[in-house]
């Protein structure tokens, strides 16, 4: 990205903003979160094809909250979680400044939520090639096969919840398999907790996922898990029409509804 | 008398197996399926292939399972029926390819779960497993043995370790009263061996830092400001902890359905918010930092204080599959200087 | 000694305005129906988590009815509306996930329709009398043993 480091320098110096949150060269051939706070920081920003982790995860994290206001490197993916963020009132419309790659690769700053929503508008959404093969595939087995993929997916889960905390749209207290007064989903990983856990979560992001695909990058046992929520982000664009991540100020598909809505399946 | 050495030819490995599967043991070695390596269960032909670093998951699972029945119970009116632990269904394994730092861990294993009190189960499933290891001819960035007194060539809790030599046979070391079992169910099999330098078999790996010193920098540093700063990146999941072949803090649940239950034991990890939120509401590690400054100093200080023991084998899974990239080796050696 | 024949466990999650009043004429007009189903009343089909309908499968039941207002019919005004999308996006994720999903049922029945519910509770019991026990869900949902491997 042209300009990164000059940019992120110049509005931590003006004071616009206390931190730069970005990425950085991390260890072999992967990059990693960068917190920089200082000119000499900023030199560490880079922007390339390795940089998919959704970075909106730590705009609510407390320790970099407490920071002050951020201006956050952000891919598309990154800016539609802020959207969605700010739509559940999670962020508010000067909360951070957004630093975005244009399609010359030259960075774009966007001041605030407004500016963030104009440039997300005008960007091609789709999911990869890679993905849409594979939600081919696995709608093309027949029940009984599709059935034992899920299950030798799920019994490699070791609830590590990688997938949780990465997710820049699970930030709730206290999560669902927490609350122990009843247990409603165990946390332990069982079969049955495995495939009630992956469920729970799927359908609590139905209507919110916009299918930045880093809970299944997160994930150490390499479960393609993030399929689930982008199969119902891919059907709920279909039926519904609608996309998270657009808006920031927009609904939830699951929370509104139209009279007419389909029930193709209803007795 | 422990240790010697055999040699076992190439062929002979899967021979061995099949001879150990028809004792009634299982027989469990990595196996690689889509780019992942895990511990699972093959049968004959046995035909094992050990290229790949080391595997995801650590060798932990078979003596200190994801999650585990402690016991079963019926409650009714006048009493409680508990059903305690079936240590008889323990099945007999033998683990193949444990990397020599993956069988390191064993031992800091041991130590914790023999402290107090003595964990009957762990002991138990210790007992019916033996540890066939395999040393290493390769190695990545992330592993770092050598800075924690191991080696890719180390014994520590292995029964017998294979070393791979350059016509594809394997340098047997036997080394426990559990290998003399293997190689007594098959002497012919393990042949005498030529004087074989080791060394000359094994990845080549430098040390990364001074392991000594991280003890004596981690107790002076402990208000430092460089946990919360090394820290900032974590997200607070449990995949470290879980990967790691010595971590061992766990949870303890129930799982009930009507006036039947059953308490279970499952993995549990400090870098989680709530492993010590307090019902009061309050939280000695409320922040990420004191959760990695607690990470490290177990696994350096309070471990080899404690239990004379380390606590980090330098397998370098936390680092490879951390989704932020934590690289521990790294961390340590920024803390050291 | 005689096997018991299989009767299949269906459990109905139903609102009370509607379906429930509505079953409640079923018996009233006393028109006979399968005994196989177990009625579990709601303030409405909006408050019935999803997670529900799996804790019956995992509890033991081999088919699921829920049942409720028509649209534009809910005591609530909106209620069924909430459901009506939160099960077409779960019965989505259910078949993607391979679970068997003839043995999930979603009807309108309304405190008039007496004789439908017969016909559905009916329907949907020899439906899953035909499929058989859920043993797939049911071998996932078995208390865990000491040795899972």
């Amino acid at each position: 990205m042209k300009n990164l480091i000059e940019i992120s320098k110049e509005l931590l110096q003006s004071e616009q903003v206390k931190v730069v949150i970005g990425y950085a060269k991390g260890s072999a051939n992967r990059v990693r979160p960068l917190f920089a706070r200082d000119a000499a920081e900023c030199e560490k920003l880079l922007f390339d094809a390795r940089c998919v982790q959704n970075l909106a995860v730590y705009l609510y994290k407390r320790e970099i909250a407490a920071m002050g206001k951020p201006a956050i490197v952000a891919n598309i993916p990154t800016l539609r979680a802020i959207l969605r963020l700010c739509a559940e009132k999670q962020l508010q419309e000067e909360s951070l400044i957004a630093i975005a790659c244009n399609n010359d690769n030259e960075a774009v700053v966007l001041k605030n939520m407004t500016e963030i929503e104009a440039f997300v508008q005008s960007q091609v959404i789709a999911l990869s090639d890679k993905d849409r093969e594979l939600l081919e595939k696995i709608k093309a087995m027949p029940q009984a096969e599709r059935w034992a993929f899920w299950q030798k997916e799920f019994n490699k889960c070791i609830k590590c919840y990688a997938c949780r905390q990465t997710c820049p749209l699970c930030y709730c207290t206290e999560c669902t398999v927490e609350k122990n007064k009843p247990q409603w989903i165990t946390v332990a990983s069982t079969k049955l907790g495995n495939l009630e856990w992956h469920t729970m979560r799927t359908m609590h992001l139905a209507g919110r996922c916009i299918s930045c695909g880093q809970c299944a990058e997160a994930c150490p046992m390499n479960i393609p898990l993030h399929l689930l929520p982008m199969m119902l982000a891919e059907e709920i664009r279909e039926i519904y029409g609608t996309m998270p991540g657009l808006h920031r100020d927009e609904n939830c598909a699951l929370s509104t509804y139209k009279p007419n809505d389909q029930e193709n399946f209803i007795h | 008398m422990v240790p010697y050495n055999r040699l076992l030819k190439k062929d002979s490995l899967p021979k061995l197996l099949t001879l150990l599967s028809e004792q009634g043991r299982q027989i469990i070695a990595p196996v690689a399926t889509d780019g992942l390596v895990a511990y699972s269960r093959v049968e004959a032909p046995f035909a094992l292939d050990f290229d790949y670093i080391l595997p995801n998951t650590s060798v932990k699972e078979v003596v200190f399972p994801r999650t585990e029945k402690l016991f079963a119970y019926v409650k009714s009116k006048e009493s409680v029926e508990v059903t305690d632990f079936n240590f008889d269904a323990i099945p007999y394994k033998v683990m193949v390819g444990v990397r020599p730092c993956d069988a390191a861990g064993l031992l800091s294993l041991s130590a914790i779960f023999n402290w107090d009190p003595k964990d009957p189960i762990f002991n138990a499933r210790m007992a019916r497993t033996t540890f066939i290891g395999m040393s290493c001819n390769k190695s990545d960035e992330y592993c770092f043995c050598t800075s924690v007194d191991l080696g890719p060539g180390s014994t520590k809790g292995s029964d017998i370790l294979l070393t791979t030599l350059n016509d594809g046979n394997y340098l047997a070391e036997i080394l426990s009263e559990k290998g003399e079992a293997v190689v007594a169910l098959a002497p012919a099999l393990f042949e005498e061996a030529q004087m074989a330098d080791k060394e000359n078999f094994l990845a080549v790996l430098p040390v990364k830092f001074e392991k000594a010193k991280i003890f004596e920098k981690l107790k002076e540093k402990f208000d430092s400001p460089i946990f919360g700063e090394q820290a900032m990146a974590c997200v607070g999941c449990g995949t470290c902890a879980y990967v790691c072949p010595i971590c061992a803090c766990f949870d303890i649940q129930e799982q009930t359905k009507g006036n039947k239950g059953s308490r279970v034991r499952c993995w549990d990890s400090c870098g989680m918010k709530l492993f010590t939120l307090h019902t009061s509401g309050h939280n000695p590690r409320n922040n990420q930092g004191q959760r990695w400054r607690q990470r490290l100093m177990h696994k350096f200080s309070y471990m080899p204080e404690r239990l004379d023991v380390t606590g980090c084998v330098g397998c370098g899974r936390c680092s490879r599959s951390c989704p932020v990239d934590m690289n521990m080796a790294e961390h340590l050696k920024e803390i050291v200087e | 000694m005689l096997e018991k024949e299989f009767r299949p466990k269906i459990v109905a999650f139903v609102c009370n305005w509607c379906t429930y009043a509505g079953a409640d004429l079923t018996g009233t007009s006393r028109i006979k129906y399968s005994p196989d189903v177990k009625i579990i009343r709601f303030p409405c089909t909006g408050r019935i988590d999803f997670m529900l309908l799996l804790k019956a499968f995992a509890n033991g039941a081999d088919g699921v009815i829920v049942s409720g207002c028509h649209p534009n019919d809910c005591h609530y005004t909106s209620g069924n509306f909430h459901a009506r999308r939160r099960w077409t996006m779960f019965r989505t994720l259910m078949n993607f996930m391979g679970l068997e999903m003839e043995r999930f049922t979603f009807t309108w029945v309304s405190a008039a329709e007496g004789a439908k519910w017969a016909d559905v509770v009916n329907e949907t019991s020899e439906k899953i009398h035909a499929m058989g026990p859920y043993t797939a869900y049911r071998n996932v949902a078995r208390e865990i043993t000491e040795e899972e491997s």
